[in-house]
């Protein structure tokens, strides 16, 4: 096959058969390779989305015939005390942890980038949290490491800045997870313990811009300052962009650590403060079995990020640079 | 840009700053000093919850609550292992469960998501951008809305308890790592598929005998995403295994938290140590791959 490609690389296959013919073909083809997808989209997407709507808007619980409610879940949510909590848990959680993560990621990328000796190693270990940081085994971690009595953060506070530290600032270490004041940081910071993965995909931004334009400005005589604000952020402001929304849609649905700290049966302790949205959905369908209700708080989730995300695009488009791309910007 | 910056700032200024800043070169070796010095010590505060997870796991039950806390324990306590994946907990049985999962989508979506992406990737066919937004979209769409319909679609075929609902919709392939692969797809020659064009191969035979051969660093990168994933998927098995018997690690490990109520943390800490070094070995066998995938997906979003 190798060798025909030599001789036969200046011919253009449109020209050997009718365009037409040829291209109802190819489109036939193309239906083919991505009817998986298409079929797959049906069954398990499209038809399920439709579902969740029709049982938004039903009382509904395994083994039953659901029962057309109309928009009586909803009124139920609005009205719910837990259901507020668990939007504000979220949101407080969402505006921590996300821009945060953004702002260490983005710095430790901007800092590997000055050319450090044995950047891949460094990649490698700071990547390597951001791997297991969903894991069943990093929640429970944290939840060691952040006990009150016996944790170690705790020990270290107390060790630094407590009032018979080195730095006798004072400082007590509060109650991590059992302080309902202090459990959304102590979520943030299990999350931020994972912005490696950011780190990674702003690493490859930065070494993606082009290095005539830093040349230009050096010529102009711009400072590092200058240059990091006027060329760098502008630059990768598209992956900036991406990252936040990304990681606006991942926090609004964070579940795995909320669930195994409390130990699966008391969601939300203490005093619902990690009653995160998706847990108090899983809470309602799967063991409270109000199906229904839970259907709604998805649509609503649904909604919610629909909204956020469109807001994000809208708010950005002064802000977020696209070199012009023949494909666009997907 | 560089020219509008150029006129707030007088060329002098280089000429004027004197000392240890004085010399460009000079600036920057002081600034990758510092930015290795940041570096490591972050390293330092990152690995750290790891380090105290591993000496947490090798602790008597009388160092565990020692104040101030033992750093590395006097005698590790090997035992802890033994005493953690024995008992009650079928901690082999959790782990083929794991195996089985975490392999079978890989495979699904390895495969899938090839078929797929070659076809947004090459073919040309009217609305095919409009379809590809759409699979874009998808990757936004919350997975809990479509999971109660899900649930109750696979309850009414008899799936529940089983990893047919978990692992059966991969087949279909996910988002995601159709478009990672699609960007790769992309970035292929294409004189290969066309000389085999010419020759009468058809798509099919192509994406068999040409794409997948040229692909296989990007399937692996897809692959090996995959498998970390599922290995660790703790909210899938939550809702569709029932019998302890069919728990991955993940769910196991939740359950042996419970009787113990946060007092054996030398246990508990030697359990989580055995389930995340599978992942950890995995990644530092294929790491180039993974950050590769990684960085892929993220920069072309």
């Amino acid at each position: 096959m190798a060798v025909h490609v030599a001789s036969k690389r200046q011919t253009s296959r449109f020209s050997l058969i009718p365009a037409g013919k040829l291209e109802r073909r190819e489109a036939l083809w193309f239906w083919f390779f991505i009817s998986p997808w298409v079929i797959g989209f049906l069954l398990f997407t499209a038809g399920p989305i439709i579902a969740s709507a029709y049982l938004s808007m039903t009382k509904y619980s395994p083994g039953a015939t659901p029962i057309w409610v109309g928009f009586n879940n909803y009124a139920t949510l609005f009205g719910d005390r837990i259901f507020w909590k668990s939007l504000q848990v979220t949101s407080y959680y969402t505006l921590l942890a996300v821009p945060l993560g953004i702002f260490l990621s983005l710095l430790l990328a901007v800092l590997l980038n000055q050319k450090v000796p044995f950047v891949g190693i460094f990649r490698t270990l700071y990547y390597l949290p951001a791997l297991l940081s969903g894991s069943v085994a990093v929640a429970l971690l944290f939840s060691w490491l952040l006990n009150p009595q016996f944790g170690i953060i705790n020990f270290l506070i107390r060790f630094f800045v407590g009032p018979q530290g080195i730095l006798p600032v004072g400082i007590i270490g509060p109650r991590w997870l059992q302080d309902p004041n202090w459990v959304i940081p102590s979520y943030t910071m299990l999350a931020l313990w994972g912005f490696g993965g950011g780190m990674l995909i702003y690493l490859s931004a930065l070494q993606g811009v082009p290095t005539h334009l830093y040349e230009a400005a050096t010529i102009d005589g711009a400072n590092r300052f200058q240059k990091f604000f006027k060329i760098t952020i502008p630059m990768i402001s598209p992956v900036i962009l991406f990252t936040f929304i990304t990681g606006m849609i991942g926090s609004f649905q964070v579940f795995t650590p909320a669930y195994v700290i409390a130990g699966g049966t008391q969601l939300g302790a203490p005093a619902y403060s990690s009653m995160f949205y998706v847990l108090y959905l899983f809470l309602n369908a799967f063991q409270r079995y109000r199906v229904g209700l839970a259907a709604a708080q998805a649509w609503i989730l649904f909604i919610i990020i629909m909204i956020l995300t469109m807001l994000m695009f809208w708010a950005s488009r002064r802000y977020v640079y696209y070199e012009s791309d023949e494909e666009g910007s997907i | 840009m560089a020219t509008r910056t150029g006129t707030h700032v007088a060329p002098t200024t280089s000429t004027v700053r004197s000392g240890a800043w004085a010399s460009k070169k000079r600036q920057d070796m002081i600034i990758r000093a510092a930015a290795t010095i940041i570096c490591l010590l972050g390293l330092v505060v990152i690995l750290f919850p790891l380090a105290w997870m591993i000496s947490t796991a090798l602790k008597t039950r009388a160092e565990v609550a020692k104040f101030p806390p033992v750093w590395i324990p006097r005698i590790p306590q090997w035992d802890n292992f033994r005493v953690a994946l024995t008992g009650a907990n079928p901690f082999g049985r959790y782990f083929m469960n794991t195996m089985f999962y975490a392999i079978s989508v890989m495979v699904a979506e390895a495969v899938s998501c090839s078929f797929i992406a070659y076809g947004f990737a090459r073919l040309r066919a009217p609305g095919k951008n409009a379809i590809f937004v759409l699979v874009l979209a998808t990757m936004m769409l919350p997975t809990w809305v479509t999971l109660i319909p899900q649930y109750i679609m696979f309850s009414k075929i008899g799936w529940l308890d089983s990893y047919k609902p978990l692992i059966v919709p991969h087949w279909f392939g996910s988002a995601y790592l159709i478009f990672l692969l699609r960007q790769f797809y992309r970035g292929l020659p294409k004189d290969y598929e066309e000389a085999a064009l010419i020759d009468g191969a058809n798509y099919l035979r192509i994406w068999a005998r040409i794409i997948i051969p040229l692909s296989l660093p990007a399937l692996g990168a897809v692959a090996i995403m995959s498998f970390m994933f599922h290995y660790q998927d703790f909210a899938g098995p939550l809702i569709y295994i029932n019998s302890q018997i069919n728990y991955p690690l993940a769910l196991g490990l939740q359950q042996f938290q419970a009787p113990f109520g946060g007092t054996r943390f030398d246990l508990l800490m030697a359990a989580s140590v055995v389930t995340i070094i599978p992942p950890i070995i995995v990644f530092f066998i294929a790491q180039r791959y993974f950050i590769q995938g990684i960085v892929v997906s993220g920069v072309k979003g």
